[in-house]
């Protein structure tokens, strides 16, 4: 079942983080040709070896539907596959499989994956205030009919914050729970993110006072414990065998992936405490032959800490209830025995969006590659990515291997 | 200014929910094939797919599955909340609700107490929140008039 690992990550592209009001704006269409190019001479590729492609389809600026078909003309790509990804911080690790997959079905060579974040010019009529109102709900619809509009809205059940928090709370009644512990995260990724030039806290050290005495958002989160939204974006190219072999890098094979999409909202998960991470990584894990043991990097989606802590338990690196222990016994550093979010996580790097996930699958990509700079493992073979999308709504795992 | 609450608007599925609240009744649906506890409501089962599940009145008590405590406004117009005491409610029935607690002290709330309902009437609806079960006040609430 699943892959045969035919297909690797073979280049990547990546805007810097940059806080929104000073970071350059672009049409989403630009962003796509610029992050493409940049990708493909990563890997050493040409544009016309280009094949295939995933593109977010949600806040696409300039195209509501037919995104592929516009992204194709804009690119003056011929695709064989064209594919949009709507699975919120989950979509990076989507994209990459179902690339992967489009790749060993035999009917592409070669995928861009890409996710545009800056914003867009302002039109001569827009206001950045209208904006602001348009996208006051988030990833929330509030039309007639939508189950949120009626069951969640009206009592102030609203964006991320507050649904990770509740888990984090009930997470908290059942097992227990070590504040420090889970400053700890964010402290230990601080540290790999100082040792990365791009992240957006590059420089920046944090103590475990310092994230407890942070202001409290949504009990027990604090917000320092929050990823920062930034504008960004990002791209990878996957490449069949052929190609793959005559790229700049060590090409870093997909072998295993797994995806789970469960409910919206986490209160109607029948158990909020069992997140879909924990099949989507069975089933990767089982794909690949390899086990958590097996590991040298992982590259966990840190929206919150909590997120972690579940994947952490969820993946199976330790055991449901043994979570806190797990993150004070093991240093988290990229000098570490449990490298962990190596490029500084996104709590560190920053969370440009639903390109967020991207930095994930890029530092994955850069310690396989052994360019990860300061910051380099010694020796890394194989990588644990995840991605999550909306409150543990939608997650998804991916395996990546050295030869 | 004062910002509005968003408030729901019923879809001829979900109508008897919202005109039982009205009458200070729960009622939620279960599935005449599978026999299991169906919300937020809809026209089918979400367990076997059966269409049309019966409506049942319940007692609209369970426990407290998971809550936060918002110290910011999760939308502004929600600032008169807060601090909201964000909740989802497991109703006896195993059905999980997303609500808020009202008549319960931040230090008094613990995951795992047993909850009532109260009927919260605002703007020509009524929203269902709930108190814990050891209070003993009005189990309606008449917002002011918006």
């Amino acid at each position: 079942m699943g892959l045969k690992g035919h297909a690797a990550l073979v280049g990547a592209a990546q805007y810097r983080p940059e806080k929104y009001a000073t970071a350059p704006k672009a049409f989403h269409l630009d962003q796509v040709a610029d992050l493409g190019r940049r990708a493909l001479a990563d890997a050493g590729l040409r544009a016309d070896q280009l094949d295939g492609l995933v593109v977010n389809g949600p806040w696409f600026h300039e195209a509501n539907c037919f995104v592929p078909a516009t992204v194709a003309e804009h690119l003056g790509a011929r695709l064989n596959f064209g594919e949009v990804i709507d699975l919120g911080g989950a979509s990076s690790v989507g994209a990459v499989w179902r690339a992967a997959a489009a790749i060993e079905l035999g009917i592409c060579q070669a995928v861009l994956c890409v996710i545009p974040q800056r914003m867009a010019p302002l039109g001569p009529d827009e206001s950045p205030n209208a904006m602001a109102r348009a996208s006051r709900y988030g990833g929330h619809s509030t039309v007639y009919g939508a189950p949120e509009a009626e069951f969640d809205l009206p009592y102030g059940h609203m964006a991320q914050n507050t649904g990770y928090a509740m888990i984090a709370q009930r997470y908290a009644a059942i097992h227990g729970y070590d504040p420090a512990a889970m400053a700890k995260i964010v402290v230990e990724q601080r540290i790999n993110a100082c040792a990365n030039p791009e992240a957006i806290f590059f420089g920046k050290q944090l103590t475990v006072d310092d994230v407890l005495a942070s202001k409290m958002v949504a009990d027990p989160l604090h917000v320092l414990e929050i990823v920062m939204p930034v504008a960004g974006g990002a791209a990878v190219i996957v490449a069949n065998r052929e190609l793959a072999r005559h790229c700049r890098h060590r090409p870093a094979w997909v072998v295993g992936f797994g995806e789970r999409i469960e409910t919206k909202s986490p209160s109607y998960a029948p158990d909020m405490l069992s997140t879909p991470i924990g099949p989507a990584s069975r089933t990767a894990f089982a794909m690949a032959g390899l086990t958590p043991a097996d590991i040298d990097v992982a590259e966990i989606y840190d929206c919150y800490t909590i997120t972690v802590l579940l994947t952490l338990e969820d993946a199976g690196f330790c055991a449901k209830g043994e979570g806190m222990r797990f993150l004070r016994e093991h240093d988290l550093t990229f000098r570490g025995d449990f490298p962990l979010n190596t490029h500084g996580g996104q709590l560190g790097f920053g969370q440009a969006g639903s390109a967020g996930g991207m930095s994930q699958v890029i530092e994955a990509i850069h310690q396989l590659q052994g360019r990860a700079g300061a910051r380099q493992l010694p020796r890394c073979d194989i990588a644990y990515v995840s991605g999550t999308g909306g409150v543990m709504s939608e997650q998804s795992a991916l395996l990546l291997q050295g030869d | 200014m004062t910002a509005t609450k968003p408030l729901p608007h019923p879809t001829d599925t979900s109508a008897p929910f919202w005109n039982a609240l009205r009458e200070r009744k729960v009622l939620i649906q279960r599935c005449g094939a599978c026999g299991s506890w169906v919300f937020y409501p809809r026209h089918h089962c979400p367990h076997c797919l059966a269409a049309d599940p019966t409506w049942v009145a319940v007692s609209g008590k369970g426990t407290l599955y998971a809550y936060t405590i918002a110290r910011i406004p999760t939308l502004p117009e929600f600032a008169d909340e807060a601090p909201q005491k964000l909740a989802v409610i497991a109703l006896d029935e195993g059905v999980h609700i997303n609500s808020t607690l009202v008549f319960v002290d931040e230090g008094d709330t613990v995951i795992g107490m047993r909850v009532r309902p109260i009927f919260d009437d605002r703007g020509g609806m009524t929203l269902l929140r709930f108190a814990p079960a050891s209070y003993d006040g009005p189990t309606v609430i008449d917002a002011a008039p918006d």
